[in-house]
């Protein structure tokens, strides 16, 4: 049967450069190079705009350079194992060139025409630098087969290889060691480092540049400093000079193409311009943003190019003025906040830059622009606690942006600053209105805005036991928010908390307690829990599905509750781990963890099947997920992607550098059915009650009935541990439930009974075999059954207990139904 | 590209009342002018002719003052007893006057001698006051009656005697000649008019009436007596409109801004209590320096005028705006206005190239040595006299943002005694403070670790460590102290709030509780 299956691709290879992965090293006049994912992206250096997107290799692009007889022509290699040319001003494709090995790296050097240089991999993990020479038959695709091994052991990073003064020699670095290769003499030198010395110095190399017209090697290396090699042509008497600036590894190097300036960039993100010749003279380019991974400069040297670790490319003029910024979606450290959308820009919103919050508009693929939240200066320093942004929300009509930041030195001194911002119309931005510190006593673990549109309300729930509504207040001297009330349950720590559509419902989950709260009294309406396993995540259903909350437990139940009737509607047995819900239709998405990789199921709350699922949607484990609207409704979805059709999902895994986006395309695969389970949670009351309850039903739910049969047994059993863990305030009070309960097994015997005990026996062994095939559908609470070894019993307490299990239990049912 | 970011100076929010434009306005008078009477100042009144004199009963005179002398104009001085109320007629030619002995008198303002006096009643008379057609004076005494007079003729007109204890206030209506408003100790306000023989309209206050007043429209009065003072609307009947109990003993008197949105009380907790006459809040207060008997306010509220009952007169005269430039104006001379706008108001022409200077920011000192990394001159730059103990959440700042930097052992380290001596000063004045304690303690501790070798060889510094434990403990006492009070507070509210709980478990028990558990038995089933 025809059947979907949802591509998930990272970012980069729908047009984004998200993930700038090799060097912008191509740099001409006007256009500039980017490779990202297994795209090359031409942009303009005087517009910011994309021109063109080369697309044609189906992995990581990794190597990127100008032809040197051509400039209109670019060289790049990819580990699919081809080298492609390139016309990248009108963007075609030239010619491709197979390899049939992965390519780490491209070099081209002006006087070995018709040969390119690549590091290709060899057996024993380690790389090799060869020349590879490039059949001149025509046709788009050539085998290249004609290799000629130059370099051994090398680092597969393409900083670390280098081409000098007119491709006499070639330089490389890898660990300790730096290799030279005349190709005129076909001789290698090497030159090696000591690791450490005695003033601590770390000398591994990072990067390699040569000078473009003298004998001189610049090496970068681990802690800081820059060497300048000279008279390396001879094995013994080669001599260099270091020069030291960078406080920590030198990230790239790079010659001028007149060779009058070396440059160098580093994790301190100043551009550091060393004049040749004059010993330690240098200029700096302060205050780029972010570290420098890279440097690049056009074959005219009228333009420098770095790119840095925030996903960001800088042109700057050889003037040092900045003409040109290049920014793709931020990569923070870590993305502690949820993935947002702002109502107002349908913008995704999540950590930036360390203290920022990035708005990055999905539509243009462009960050609209930078929040910032600490606002506090930046000092990158190993060891040191920053001050990090943890928590974001955003109110329904985008007006209200709420924020936490979090800094912890120490166990004892928790800093947290929960600021509220107001949407400017004039400025177009958010602006600080309120920043409240410390408002909570331990760390916040939840925040959510009511979807009210008059009154927005705030609520966090702290680690302190707490939760906290926060109401906008008026003041002669402008409104801001303060504290309306503090609510706790129990002691119990607050985990979750989650508004319905309409605001008039607040779901607070209290370690395996769920509490709903009516937010404009305050009072607490019903309690819903399902123990054993604490509230993961929470979720009120939308549209024709608000009557339903959804909640997940760390004890793979995934359950549905009818607010109506205040009872659980369905549950099944999923470890789902993120609850998001469609804010344009009723669907929602659950992610669950399956062996090193997620599952994706999509469902209305309405009805425990799925709508869609999907098995292994990506590996690692699924942090963040988010909706996002599509500018227009997609026509022509079929059923099983109709999901789909207003708003796309987007989802952030544990691991994984980029965010994946979903993309719907036929594929065959397998469908995964959502495990229903039909059965009922097992809780003392159902012990109790649930024998009567089912007498009435058919008799077909025989297995049902014989769990309820054999749980008579009185001490140490299941259904007294069930009873003594399931929460307090489930049971009614222990004295009106001991009395009743005691009281009723004080029935007399009669005779009838002890006849047919023999047959039911029998019955018993029958279903045994019966009952361990289905216990699997039972849900976590039975399964306690079967591992519990079975005390042994003399006959006569047998007896006695299968009397006890003729007993009458509906007086209860009875009492309660009255 | 990012440029420094100036060290955050965290605002607390400022405790206490909060600026308004009415305390703007009433906090806008000079320093009182304080003059000596012989006794207790009883009534207070504003001539209505410019230059708006005032006369002040005290004791058995009444002093006639010009607006801003400190010197009486003039003095009546022919009571033989205690004088009260003396009262300017609305054309401020004729001054009448009650007293003790149980006449009235009669002034001109330019004579001396009493024009008339008015016998009749057998008490004192507390309350005077000229009738709104200016030929008849109204009075009320402790012999429970209130009187009508001619002043020509100096005969009674007619006297109402249904108060039934002593009358000690009233006013006249300034529309109607014959209606008049009469308080006294019988909890009573009562109105009259003189063409009716019994009153037509009568209040109970509650406690004994000290002052009355008519709002300019006349359709409100107001009655203080006892710590209430109550608005009355007279077109409903006489009902009780709001009462304001904001003083915590007596109220004496009642006063209406010119305007007539504010009306003030005075009483003898010795403060002055403004209030707005739209929502009847406290929107001011005055402190003074003895319980309070009668406050007047100069047309225009130009000066606020209160009597106490150390006869001491406190005159405050409204700060106009010529006053301050008069001493500002002459003390420096100015760069003229030519010089901020020369080569400013230039047009560029259109085929101008235009070249900016680039914007300096302007960074503090402290910032400027931190965006240097020079740690110990940033820490020094904010222990200045200036910054420490003017603005010491500066001083805080910087040291957070030390410690954020993890820096802030080096920039306390290497001081000698002087520098140290003036940490030990700053830690001593503000470590108890709550918005700084967290970060002052560290502060402390770090110090006490970098510095304990050279305890011992300084008197100072070991002085003001031992000031400094000192400090600590006993705030420690006081921490501990009010955590036992909090706890004991805990307990109160626990038993309160335990009885409620248990009322409302109660009377959920049988709907909400059981509905969870009965539903979770009617589990769907789902196939």
């Amino acid at each position: 049967q025809p059947e979907v299956r949802l591509k998930p691709a990272t970012f980069g290879s729908k047009g984004i450069p998200l993930c700038i992965y090799c060097c912008i090293a191509a740099v001409c006049h006007r256009f500039l190079l980017c490779a990202s994912g297994d795209a090359v992206h031409v942009y303009s250096t005087s517009t910011e705009e994309r021109v063109h997107v080369l697309q044609g290799h189906v992995d990581l692009v990794t190597g990127l350079r100008l032809n040197s007889s051509n400039h209109l022509q670019v060289y790049s290699c990819s580990l699919d194992g081809t080298v492609k040319l390139w016309d990248f001003t009108d963007g075609i494709l030239i010619k491709t060139y197979i390899v049939g090995h992965k390519i780490f790296s491209l070099y081209v050097s002006k006087f070995h025409e018709g040969t390119v240089f690549i590091i290709l991999p060899m057996e024993s993990s380690a790389f090799q630098l060869v020349a590879l020479h490039l059949p001149k038959t025509t046709g788009p695709e050539v085998e290249a087969r004609d290799i000629l091994s130059v370099l051994r052991d090398v680092s597969p990073i393409p900083k670390a290889t280098s081409f000098g003064r007119g491709g006499e020699f070639v330089a490389s670095a890898s660990g300790l060691q730096l290799s030279v290769y005349f190709f005129r003499k076909q001789k290698t030198y090497r030159f090696s480092l000591k690791a450490n010395d005695k003033k601590g110095a770390r000398n591994r190399f990072t990067c390699v540049a040569s000078h473009p017209n003298d004998d001189c090697i610049a090496t970068g290396h681990e802690d800081g400093k820059i060497r300048l090699w000279r008279n390396f042509s001879q094995k013994k008497e080669y001599t260099y000079s270091t020069e030291h600036w960078h406080h920590s590894a030198v990230n790239a190097l790079h010659f001028t193409p007149e060779g009058t300036e070396l440059l160098s960039g580093g994790v301190e993100s100043v551009l550091v311009l060393w004049r040749y010749g004059a010993g330690s003279k240098k200029d700096f380019v302060p205050r780029l943003g972010s570290a420098i991974e890279h440097i690049s400069v056009s074959p005219d040297g009228s333009l420098y190019c770095t790119s840095h670790k925030d996903n960001k490319i800088v042109v700057m003029k050889s003037s040092r003025d900045i003409s040109a910024i290049i920014q793709g979606l931020v990569k923070g450290e870590t993305i502690r906040t949820d993935l947002l959308i702002d109502p107002r820009t349908k913008a995704l919103v999540c950590n930036g830059k360390p203290g920022h919050l990035q708005f990055f508009s999905l539509r243009h693929d462009k960050q609209l622009y930078n929040l910032d939240i600490v606002q506090q200066e930046y000092i990158h320093e190993a060891g040191l606690h920053q001050c990090e942004v943890t928590k974001a929300a955003i109110d329904a009509q985008g007006s209200w942006l709420a924020t936490v930041e979090e800094r912890q030195e120490n166990p004892e001194e928790l800093d947290i600053i929960l600021k509220l911002w107001a949407y400017d119309e004039s400025t177009q931005s958010f602006h600080l209105n309120t920043s409240i510190s410390m408002a909570h006593e331990g760390q916040i673990s939840a925040m959510c805005f009511s979807g009210d549109a008059e009154a927005t309300m705030l609520v966090t729930t702290g680690r302190d036991g707490h939760f906290k509504a926060w109401l906008l207040a008026d003041h002669p001297d402008g409104a801001s928010w303060s504290c309306d009330y503090v609510g706790s349950y129990h002691r119990r720590e607050p985990t979750r908390c989650c508004f319905s559509a309409d605001g008039s419902l607040l779901a607070v989950g209290f370690g395996e307690v769920v509490t709903v709260w009516s937010p404009s009294t305050w009072e607490l309406l019903v309690t819903f829990s399902q123990p054993p396993g604490d509230i993961r995540d929470l979720c009120f259903g939308r549209l024709s599905c608000s009557k339903y909350l959804l909640g997940t437990t760390t004890k793979n139940l995934l359950c549905c509750w009818n607010l109506l009737t205040c009872s659980l509607e369905w549950s099944s047995t999923v470890d789902v781990i993120l609850l998001q819900p469609d804010p344009l239709s009723e669907n929602m998405a659950a992610f669950s963890r399956a062996s090193g990789s997620t599952d994706l199921f999509v469902f209305k709350p309405s009805e425990p099947r799925p709508l869609f699922s999907q098995k292994a949607v990506c590996s690692g484990t699924v942090r963040r997920a988010v909706f996002a609207p599509r500018e227009e409704v997609l026509e022509g979805c079929d059923e099983s992607t109709q999901w789909l059709s207003c708003s796309r999902l987007y989802f952030l895994t544990e691991h994984m550098v980029s965010p994946g986006l979903i993309i719907c395309s036929p594929d065959s695969a397998s469908l995964l059915q959502l495990v229903i389970d039909d059965s009922v949670a097992v809780t003392p009351f159902y012990l109790l009650l649930g024998k009567h309850r089912k007498s009435q039903r058919e008799t077909q739910d025989s297995v049902s009935s014989h769990t309820a049969a054999r749980i008579q047994l009185p001490q140490g059993s299941p259904a007294i541990r069930e009873l003594l863990h399931t929460p307090a305030h489930v049971l009614p009070s222990a004295s009106f439930l001991c009395n009743m309960f005691v009281n009723s097994l004080l029935i007399s015997k009669s005779g009838e009974e002890m006849g047919s005990e023999e047959e039911e026996e029998a019955e018993e062994q029958e279903s045994e075999g019966e009952m361990e095939a289905s216990v699997s559908a039972q849900g976590p609470a039975v399964q306690g059954f079967q591992t519990e070894p079975t005390p042994q019993l003399s006959k006569a307490q047998e007896r006695e207990l299968r009397k006890l299990q003729k007993a009458d239990f509906s007086w209860l049912s009875s009492l309660l139904d009255s | 590209m990012a440029s420094y970011k100036a060290t955050r100076i965290p605002s607390f929010p400022r405790l206490g009342e909060k600026v308004t434009q009415d305390t703007l306005y009433w906090r806008n008078y000079k320093t009182p002018v304080q003059i000596k009477e012989f006794g207790a100042v009883t009534k207070i009144d504003f001539s209505p002719l410019s230059p708006h004199n005032y006369a002040v009963t005290a004791s058995t005179r009444i002093h006639i003052y010009g607006p801003y002398s400190q010197e009486p104009v003039k003095s009546f001085t022919r009571f033989k007893d205690t004088a009260y109320s003396g009262t300017f007629r609305s054309d401020g030619q004729l001054l009448v006057a009650g007293s003790e002995e149980a006449l009235i008198r009669l002034f001109d303002v330019s004579g001396r001698v009493a024009l008339r006096e008015y016998t009749g009643h057998s008490k004192a008379v507390h309350f005077t006051d000229f009738s709104a057609d200016r030929f008849h004076i109204l009075s009320g005494s402790d012999d429970y009656t209130c009187r009508l007079w001619d002043i020509p003729s100096s005969a009674e007109v007619s006297r109402y005697s249904e108060h039934t204890d002593y009358v000690r206030c009233g006013t006249p209506s300034r529309l109607n000649p014959d209606v008049f408003i009469t308080g006294s100790y019988d909890h009573t306000v009562k109105v009259f008019d003189s063409r009716k023989e019994r009153s037509v309209m009568t209040m109970d206050h509650g406690q004994p009436v000290e002052s009355v007043l008519l709002f300019p429209s006349e359709g409100l009065l107001v009655s203080a007596g006892g710590r209430y003072v109550k608005v009355w609307d007279m077109l409903k009947g006489g009902q009780v409109l709001v009462s304001l109990k904001n003083h915590h003993k007596t109220v004496t008197c009642l006063c209406m801004s010119s305007t007539g949105q504010r009306l003030l009380s005075g009483s003898l907790d010795r403060h002055v209590k403004v209030y707005s006459t739209t929502t009847y809040k406290v929107v001011h207060n005055f402190d003074y320096a003895a319980s309070i008997l009668s406050i007047a306010l100069a047309p225009n509220d130009d000066s606020i005028i209160a009597g106490m009952t150390n006869g001491v007169l406190s005159v405050k005269h409204k700060k106009h705006p010529e006053d301050r430039k008069m001493v500002g104006g002459t003390s420096r001379h100015r760069p003229a206005y030519r010089v901020f706008v020369k080569g400013k108001n230039y047009m560029p022409k259109q085929d101008d190239f235009l070249v900016r200077k680039r914007e300096k920011a302007h960074l503090k000192q402290y910032d400027k040595e931190l965006k240097r990394f020079q740690v110990s001159k940033a820490l020094d730059s904010v222990l200045k006299p200036h910054v420490r103990l003017k603005t010491p959440e500066v001083t805080v700042a910087v040291i957070q943002e030390l410690n954020r930097r993890g820096t802030l052992k080096n920039a306390l380290a290497g001081r000698d005694e002087k520098g140290l001596s003036i940490l030990l000063s700053f830690l001593i004045r503000n470590v108890v403070d709550s918005r700084f304690a967290p970060i002052l303690l560290t502060v402390a501790e770090m110090v006490l670790d970098i510095y304990m070798k050279v305890v011992g060889q300084s008197a100072v510094v070991d002085k003001q460590i031992l000031k400094l434990q000192e400090l600590v403990e006993k705030e420690i006492d006081y921490q501990q102290e009010l955590m036992e009070v909090l706890g004991m507070m805990d307990t109160l509210f626990a038993t309160m709030t335990a009885k409620k709980e248990a009322a409302a478990l109660q009377s959920r028990a049988a709907n909400g509780l059981v509905e969870v558990r009965g539903g979770q038995d009617q589990m769907v089933k789902a196939t």
